[in-house]
Order: C-alpha cells, then structure tokens, then sequence
C-alpha cells in the first residue's frame, strides 16, 4: 500500500548514508521514527530488529506474517518478535511491498545458489557477522541472526507456489518508515550481492534519516 | 518405501500436542505418517556436533524456488549444508513460514493448557513445546528459527494472502526423511496455527527409524536443480572433515 509521509526531513534528528556491502547498528528509541531511503533505486536493504532490553527477543518473519495473514510487508504492518510483541509499526511506504521471505546472502548460500567457487564473494550474513563482532556492546551473537526483512526487494510468490527473485518495484528515492513501539536494536546490512536481480546487480547506498517522538 | 521398513530400528506414536528431541545420525531414515488425519508435525533441526548451525526456511525455500516443500526438497542449513532430503512425500506439500500456536492463541482458541484436569491430554501449545525440548541442549528462543509444519501446506492469493489448504487432511499421509548429516531433531505434534477449528484436535503420528538406501547417482533429490547438486558437494567436502 503507497502511504506518503509527512515528516519533513527539516526535522529529521540524524541522517546517516550507508554505502554497499556497509552496516549500520544502532538504538532506535520508543516512539522514535525510522525511514530507510532507496536512494538510486533496487537496493535491497537486509534489516533485522531486536528488543535493545532484551536481544532475545527479535524479529519473527513468521509470527509478522502469520498475524496480518500476508506475505508482503507494507504500511500497516506490525513487525513482530519471536514472543509476538509489536516491535516497530510501518507508518508509510512509497515503494508499496516488501519482502521478509527470502532471507539474507550468505557466502554459504551463494555456493548453493550459483557456484561453490563464489563462496568469498562480500555477503550480507558476513556484515552481521563483522557488525556483531565490531559492537559486543549489543549483547547480539550469532544464535540471534535470524530471519529478515528485505526492505526494497520483490520476491513474489505464484499460487502455484513458485517463490522467484524478481526485478525490483522499487526506484530511486523510493523509502519506508516505521515507528518503534518499543526501544530496539535496528541492524542493516545493505546488500552486496551482485548474482542476482535484488540490487539491479549494482549495488547503491542507502540512507536513514530518525525523528524523535 | 518398503525398502526404508525393512531395517526398522524403532517406532513409535505420538499423539496431537506432545513433543520429543532426538540425534539422527546420516543414513538414518525418519518416516512420519499421519495416522488419523489433520496431523501438524513442528520440526526444527540443528547439526548435532554445532548447534550453531541450523534449519535455515529462507535458504532452503529460496535455492529451490519453492514455497512448498515436498518429495524431492532438500532441507538446507544456514551453512549452505543439505541437512535432510524429502525422499517420500504423499501429501500435498508442506509449509515452513507460519510459525507456532502459543500459549494464548490456544487458550483463546480452544481452552487454557490445564494439567490438573486433563493430565496428559492438555492443549500444548507449539512454542512451548519447543522452547522445551531447545532447553534441554541449552538452546532458548534465540535460537528458534522458522520451524517445519509437515503435514500443512500453504495457499498464497495474488495479493500475498496466506491461508491453510483443506485440500487434503486426510489420514494415511506419509514422509520420508533421509538425513545427510548428523542432525538433532527438535519436533512437536501440536496443532498448525492456521487450522480453524474450535476444538483441539485429536490427531496421531507415527515416527520409524530405519537406515536409508545410500545415495546413488540419480537420486531424485540430488538431481531435482542444480542448486541441490552443488547443496550435495558442500555436503561431501564437509564430511571430508571427518
């Protein structure tokens, strides 16, 4: 669903550009607002949400999907936890659907996926790792890397049950925003991958820009 | 399938709402029939040897451009590993997104868990049973990934809607499983979260354990994309290790 927002980026209280293949970790507090923009189109944005009081409790593609009976998150989505709770709320989207189906890259996914001699090529799963590692402070390990968002990327599934990576629907200064209803942890990697459509095979920056409650 | 009964090690049954963890080593066979309909069977597995490494539902959906799981599928690890393959599947396929029933959705759906009157027969719930049978290893809902639903399978609209086949439910449904790496099996048998219905159901499911015809040249799940034979290389350059 295309929801604009109407925050101006005037009152924005940070903004901060993560380029290709980088990560981003950071506290996103109770009520604060996050929007992740799209900057020059296709880029998928792999993101995972914790409760920064208690990181096992994390994001559930399951239980998010489960609870609103749809695949695609979009605006009116409540991201949930692994206990149910409501971690953040999508509040606007002008890109229209977003994925949480078919995880991150991983170095040992890419061997599967295209050739077992492409097993160190940069992938998303290897930001966490090095983010997780640069930032103990967090309290996440690698037991808490689980399933994500993929903010920006198109995995539709036929009724005949074909699940295909496809072009993005997204374009540049496409974004999304959501509201935090709990302090939480926000962990991005923005996607290195270069085999297959979800960053159009170039990989761009993306930007976040918070509002405070 | 008679030739995975034919080395039978063990049986047994479980009945609707109950859960168990056990080791699988490769070359084992699990069979699981679902004996008065309606069955759900939750499963989760871990390598036995790095519980680190795990079932991993995107990984293995994604590589085989699949949604529904079934005869000829491999079940991938976060490792790029082919943890078990689907050698048998007379169902209708099987879902690996919708998650567990907890505690509240069955109170609100079917009656409060009640040990006091309903003794073993209670409405157990699937997130508890299996933050259960993970605490046993040391493993907490950290550790839970998207789990296994066999039994159920998914119908997905145009529009993204998800919602659970009635198709077929019927009893006599049969999987075969046949481990490719030393495994720890994490299962339950309670009711698949998307089932309507007012009253817990009151199903059965039998579990055997048998050893597995080898892996041969042609084999079905080996050769079902390109994507599993390179999943079957990693596997061999992993077992180089041992």
């Amino acid at each position: 669903m295309i929801k604009e927002s109407f925050r101006s980026l005037e009152y924005a209280s940070s903004s901060t550009k993560i380029n290709a293949g980088d990560y981003f970790i950071s506290i996103l507090g109770n009520g604060d607002t996050l929007r992740i923009v799209d900057l020059e189109g296709n880029q998928a944005a792999d993101t995972l949400f914790y409760s920064a009081e208690d990181p096992s409790v994390h994001y559930s593609a399951s239980n998010t999907i489960r609870e609103q009976g749809n695949l695609y998150l979009t605006a009116g989505t409540d991201l949930r936890a692994n206990d149910n709770s409501v971690l953040l709320s999508i509040v606007a989207d002008t890109c229209g659907r977003h994925d949480t189906l078919g995880g991150a890259c991983s170095t040992e996914s890419n061997t599967v996926r295209y050739d077992l001699e492409k097993r160190c090529m940069h992938a998303c799963r290897d930001s966490w790792m090095l983010a997780i590692s640069e930032n103990p402070e967090f309290g996440i390990k690698k037991r808490d890397i689980t399933h994500n968002i993929n903010f920006f990327m198109n995995v539709p599934v036929t009724p005949g049950g074909e699940l295909t990576f496809e072009d993005g629907i997204s374009a540049p200064g496409k974004y999304v925003e959501m509201t935090a209803r709990m302090d939480v942890i926000v962990l991005i990697s923005n996607c290195p991958q270069l085999n297959n459509p979800c960053n159009g095979y170039n990989p761009t920056p993306i930007e976040l820009h918070t509002w405070n409650q | 399938m008679t030739e995975t009964l034919e080395n039978t090690h063990y049986s047994t049954r479980m009945s609707v709402g109950k859960h168990w963890s056990l080791r699988l080593r490769r070359g084992l066979s699990l069979k699981i029939s679902d004996l008065k309909g309606c069955a759900n069977v939750g499963m989760v597995l871990y390598n036995s040897m790095n519980l680190l490494e795990r079932y991993n539902a995107p990984d293995t959906l994604k590589c085989q451009h699949t949604f529904h799981l079934t005869q000829g599928h491999c079940l991938y690890s976060d490792m790029g590993r082919i943890m078990a393959s689907i050698v048998y599947d007379d169902a209708d396929g099987h879902e690996s997104i919708c998650g567990n029933t907890s505690a509240l959705q069955i109170a609100n759906q079917y009656g409060a868990r009640d040990y006091q009157n309903d003794r073993n027969d209670w409405y157990q719930n699937g997130q508890d049973a299996f933050l259960v049978e993970l605490a046993k290893y040391g493993l907490d809902r950290s550790d839970l990934p998207a789990n296994i639903n066999f039994f159920n399978k998914c119908v997905i609209g145009g529009d993204g809607g998800i919602s659970l086949s009635e198709s077929n439910l019927n009893a006599g449904r049969s999987i075969v499983l046949r481990f490719e790496m030393d495994c720890l099996v994490v299962l339950h048998t309670c009711p698949h979260a998307l089932l309507k219905s007012s009253e817990y159901p009151q199903g059965e499911v039998s579990l055997e354990i048998s050893d597995a015809p080898s892996v041969e040249h042609d084999d079905q799940c080996m050769n079902s994309c390109d994507e599993n034979k390179r999943g079957f290389e990693n596997n061999r350059i992993y077992h180089l290790g041992f």
